[in-house]
């Protein structure tokens, strides 16, 4: 099976409909899956549900899909530093479900593990816990909180090879490895592809069971959103 | 004379211990990683995926794939490791995170903390905050002593939506430090900026606690 797409049209083809539910990978706009988001917000597909810990900054990331009005709710634990997100929050425009960060990325590990449900200590107590079942164990309280399961996931990595193994780099694997499970179907766009056996078995961070369409998206324009930096001391 | 922030920052640090693994919120809390005890051997964590934190890089080595929860370029360390998200709360989660020193807008004398939601203005989301309150072993808070417009923070009960309940275990303000030994305790003013007074304390305070 070939899983090398042309470019990240080809590689959405047959995958997107209205009202759809989709994972994406990205923490800011560190390792966000660009080309795919590109190829989503050309495709026109609309009343989107997406699970992401961020939804990008003004019409960078997720914020093209919002400024160009095809999401209906977002999933994420923070949404900062997005003036389009914002009006159309207040406008309610767009419906938001705030997902503590850890229960985000767990509710995507279990929902991509086949786990409907778990129970967490985070958020018991608080408005998050409201309507959910709370379960003691051994004296401490817990909320059973939902698995998420999507439609697609789409994800950003470092390296994949041409069996669709995944190699992401630094921080910028954050979610990533974890949505890429939690879709029926995964797509991921990565720096470079390299022949099947030229990377280390040991040192695979995602099975190649999991992307099914893979397209080199690069190059790419990393953005930063804090540039920090440190003075060399005098010598 | 009240602590500035980095005075703050330090005495929060005096709190680490050696062979520690500690998760920094933003702002102050970010300051305690310059103040840590030379000789110490302490390890920073950062939830989106990265243990071993080392300072901000060099101008020639800035790396987009490299940040900090904050969304602050940083650099790595020989120590370092990287894992996913669910790897990353996994640790903070399961109880293997020793510290978490955080901000806060409130924090009520049964230990109840409210940092990430003003009900009426735009809402950011609440991040990873609930789950570093739910799963570290020790939380520390850093936060002035009284808001912009002088109301005390450390007050009988939360005004704000929670990020945690009965999870705090150490207060430090610009004023001065309370601290419990367990969540059953009330909080104990144990120590003073240099100048500051227990009446000037008082003052500022409308949650009950030891002296």
């Amino acid at each position: 099976m070939r899983k090398i797409y042309p470019d990240a049209g080809a590689a959405l083809e047959g995958l997107l409909f209205d009202g759809m539910t989709i994972c994406a990978g990205g923490f800011g706009l560190c390792g966000i899956p660009e080309r795919l988001i590109d190829a989503i917000q050309a495709s026109g597909v609309k009343d989107l549900t997406i699970a992401s810990n961020n939804a990008g900054i003004d019409n960078e990331g997720l914020g093209k899909l919002l400024r160009s009005r095809q999401v209906g709710k977002m999933i994420s634990s923070y949404v900062g530093e997005n003036k389009e997100f914002e009006r159309q929050y207040l406008a309610k425009e767009l419906e938001v479900e705030f997902c503590p960060q850890g229960t985000l990325a767990e509710r995507c590990r279990a929902g991509g593990a086949g786990i409907p449900g778990f129970y967490t200590k985070t958020g018991v107590g608080t408005i998050v816990a409201e309507g959910k079942e709370h379960k003691e164990f051994d004296g401490e309280t817990f909320i059973l909180e939902r698995g998420i399961r999507a439609d697609l996931s789409i994800v950003k990595a470092w390296k994949a090879d041409e069996s669709g193994n995944l190699v992401f780099r630094k921080t910028a694997r954050n979610f990533n490895q974890t949505m890429a499970t939690a879709g029926k179907i995964c797509v991921a766009e990565v720096e470079e592809i390299v022949p099947t056996g030229s990377l280390n078995p040991d040192c695979i961070h995602l099975p190649s069971i999991y992307a099914k369409r893979i397209i080199l998206g690069a190059p790419y324009d990393k953005k930063i959103e804090f540039r920090m930096t440190r003075e060399r001391e005098a010598a | 004379m009240p602590w500035d922030r980095n005075q703050m920052a330090a005495r929060a640090a005096r709190e680490l211990r050696d062979g520690y693994y500690v998760n920094l919120g933003i702002g102050i809390p970010t300051l305690v990683a310059n103040n840590i005890p030379d000789g110490m051997e302490v390890t920073l964590q950062s939830e989106n995926g990265m243990l071993g934190i080392g300072p901000f890089p060099y101008e020639d080595e800035i790396d987009p794939d490299l940040i900090n929860a904050g969304k602050q370029t940083i650099s790595e360390l020989p120590s370092t490791s990287y894992f996913s998200s669910s790897d990353s709360f996994a640790m903070i989660r399961g109880g293997h995170i020793d510290l978490t020193v955080l901000g806060a807008m409130e924090v009520a004398e049964n230990g109840d903390i409210a940092n990430w939601m003003i009900p009426g203005k735009m809402i950011k989301g609440m991040g990873g905050a609930m789950d570093l309150v739910a799963g570290v072993k020790k939380i520390i808070v850093v936060m002035e002593h009284v808001s912009k417009n002088g109301d005390p923070k450390f007050i009988p009960e939360c005004t704000l939506p929670l990020t945690g309940k009965n999870v705090v275990d150490m207060i430090v303000t610009d004023l001065c430090v309370f601290h419990r030994p367990d969540h059953d305790s009330p909080f104990k003013l144990i120590e003073m900026a240099p100048g500051v007074t227990a009446e000037e304390v008082a003052a500022k305070t409308t949650a009950r606690y030891e002296s």
